[in-house]
């Protein structure tokens, strides 16, 4: 390989762990603030692709903006979070047999529903006509939209890091990742923020379904794709920490682009190893500030 | 318990006889994909039921075991050389996916466990010089035990019974022991049998085998039934559908997951065939089993009839006594 495409290869790294990010911010939230293992968030990815792909398209009778369709898909999928949080997982706190037992039995209705709705072909999303063509540096050439991508997952991330530490209720969230006994006990309202977080994450997943669906494509079985990666991204980084999911996205937008390039017999391999070396030596994770 | 025994008997009867009033082949196919998927999940329920210890990479174990007998049949060796070969594959790999996961319980097992599994399927999935891929490796024949041919469903179907009852024994067997019995004591005070004196990784490590040779066995029972292994067998989803006959049918219990297990495979192969939508059909029983019997639906039904029972039998209180004083 020569140069061009190496820059080529680290630029689509970033890309994909800016959208990595963009998943596994909230699901680390998620995973930090309630300590449940949520399998739905894959599936919360792909209806928001779906959404996505479906305003954008104009499969409604009339074409959306892509930033428009972008909020009002993840405002929805935000919409259902909290409904999933309030109405099923609230019921069942501590028993994680039975979460396990209703995000997976969520996820496969999800799953059928795309299927139902939008059948079982690829849907190629089309990214904001503003964001279409190359940019030029040089003798090298880069699509704009994969480095709008980047800016949009610094975007969310600066905004994410003022809630978190810079607003009252971000101060809140971070006391219940920290030691949600002690939060309730000095009067936060925890099983509210549970709500608010999934909901939170719900949405980030489903814009990060919307902002991906140019790049991947949306299709059935996309949900099974990103939940793992997530999930590699939260143990890696350390659940609960929004340092460790910026960290944890770009090393394994890294590794998944490289291994797919250069060990492809090997791409899965050397993209679950790290996940394992970090439980089993660092099980907190990178930056996580406690062990799951 | 002589109603329990006569319960016991006519299940054995029905089972016994069940290709008698079965009409046709495909679905004396079915009742054997019950029963070899009941084994696999009676083996993960030692984990996730009697161990409090979830795993979501047991179809990398079952995968493991029907890739070695394959490879083994190919090597040129005989059907008992290559099921033991298996077996004991099976196990190494539960040996070596237990002493990574017991380093953590609660939700990093479950994460570690699901890594493991994901690096096995991404290995069958993407190393194709090794596993031929997508397209799997056939097993042409299945064994022919005392000179009988399994190759007709309702031979087939006797065979994995036969299985089935022994794994069915030995499970009741292991929960009876001491060893199970300390195994259900880490599961629910682990520190305080520690401080008893309990050897609590040990405990949970045989616990992982004796699970991984019931998985090792279904995995054997899989290869000859389908004759074939491809990656999608270690898919996560096939560990979550392992987990969910496991959970749905009630942890922690003998019945629980041959009853989930009967429960997936019917909606999954004959309701199918019915409905379209059967995936989603699956996921809202799912949902349901969660909002009305979060215990899974053995121990459920059982809370509700006692609950029925009771009312019912209860003699009615006189209407005074329910009057406000």
């Amino acid at each position: 390989m020569n140069l061009t495409s190496w820059l080529l290869l680290t630029v689509n790294s970033v890309t994909f762990g800016g959208l990595l990010f963009l998943v596994s911010a909230g699901f680390s939230l998620i995973f930090g603030l309630m300590r449940i293992p949520n399998l739905t968030h894959g599936s919360l990815f792909m209806l928001g692709a779906y959404f996505g792909a479906t305003f954008v398209g104009g499969m409604l009778g009339m074409m959306f903006n892509f930033w428009l369709a972008t909020l009002l898909a993840a405002l929805l999928v935000a919409a259902l979070g909290a409904l999933i949080e309030r109405f099923l997982l609230r019921q069942l706190p501590g028993n994680q047999l039975a979460q396990v037992l209703v995000t997976l039995g969520i996820s496969f209705i999800a799953a059928d529903f795309c299927l139902m709705v939008w059948g079982g072909d690829p849907i190629s999303v089309a990214p904001p006509a503003e964001l279409t063509g190359f940019i030029r540096a040089g003798p090298l050439v880069f699509p704009t939209y994969r480095l709008a991508v980047i800016a949009i997952a610094v975007v969310v991330a600066i905004a994410l890091w003022l809630l978190l530490e810079r607003t009252r209720l971000g101060a809140m969230i971070r006391a219940g990742v920290d030691d949600p006994d002690m939060a309730r006990v000095v009067g936060i309202r925890v099983s509210k923020l549970f709500t608010i977080v999934f909901a939170l994450g719900a949405g980030l997943a489903a814009f990060a379904g919307v902002i991906g669906g140019p790049i991947l494509t949306v299709y059935p079985g996309i949900d099974q794709y990103m939940l793992p990666l997530a999930l590699v991204v939260v143990i890696l980084g350390g659940s609960g920490s929004l340092l460790g999911s910026i960290v944890g996205s770009l090393l394994i937008g890294f590794i998944y682009n490289f291994g797919q390039a250069l060990l492809p017999e090997l791409a899965y391999f050397v993209l679950f190893l790290p996940m394992l070396l970090v439980l089993l030596l660092r099980p907190q994770g990178l930056f996580g500030r406690f062990v799951p | 318990m002589s109603a329990r025994l006569i319960a016991l008997a006519v299940a054995a009867a029905a089972l016994a006889s069940l290709p008698y009033w079965l009409i046709g082949d495909y679905y004396v196919n079915v009742a054997s994909q019950i029963l070899f998927y009941a084994i696999f999940a009676l083996g993960l329920n030692i984990l996730a039921g009697y161990a409090g210890l979830v795993s979501l990479g047991h179809a990398a174990l079952f995968g493991i075991t029907a890739y070695a007998l394959a490879y083994t049949m190919q090597a040129g060796f005989g059907h008992p050389a290559a099921i033991v070969v298996a077996l004991v594959v099976g196990m190494i790999a539960m040996a070596v996916f237990a002493m990574l996961s017991l380093r953590a319980t609660g939700i990093g097992f479950i994460m570690i466990t699901l890594a493991l599994g994901e690096i096995v399927w991404g290995l069958a999935y993407r190393w194709i010089s090794v596993t031929n891929g997508d397209n799997g490796i056939n097993v042409h024949t299945r064994p022919t035990p005392f000179g009988l041919s399994l190759d007709s469903p309702v031979a087939f179907y006797y065979a994995t019974l036969i299985v089935f009852a022994i794994c069915v024994v030995a499970v009741a067997l292991f929960v009876r022991s001491p060893l199970g019995a300390a195994l259900m004591g880490t599961r629910d005070q682990p520190r305080r049998m520690n401080a008893l004196g309990f050897h609590v990784w040990a405990i949970r490590f045989w616990a992982c085998m004796f699970s991984g040779l019931l998985t090792a066995v279904s995995g054997v029972l899989f290869i000859y039934y389908t004759q074939f292994i491809s990656p999608q067998t270690l898919e996560l989803t096939s560990s979550a559908e392992v987990l969910l006959m496991v959970i749905s049918g009630g942890a922690g219990t003998l019945l629980g997951p041959i009853v989930g297990s009967a429960l997936v495979v019917i909606v999954k192969s004959v309701v199918s065939g019915y409905i379209e939508r059967w995936n989603m059909l699956l996921g809202f029983i799912f949902v349901a089993i969660v909002i009305l019997m979060p215990e899974g639906i053995v121990p459920g039904s059982v809370r509700l009839w006692r609950l029925a029972w009771r009312k019912m039998s209860a003699p009615p209180r006189p209407a005074a006594a329910e009057g406000k004083p």
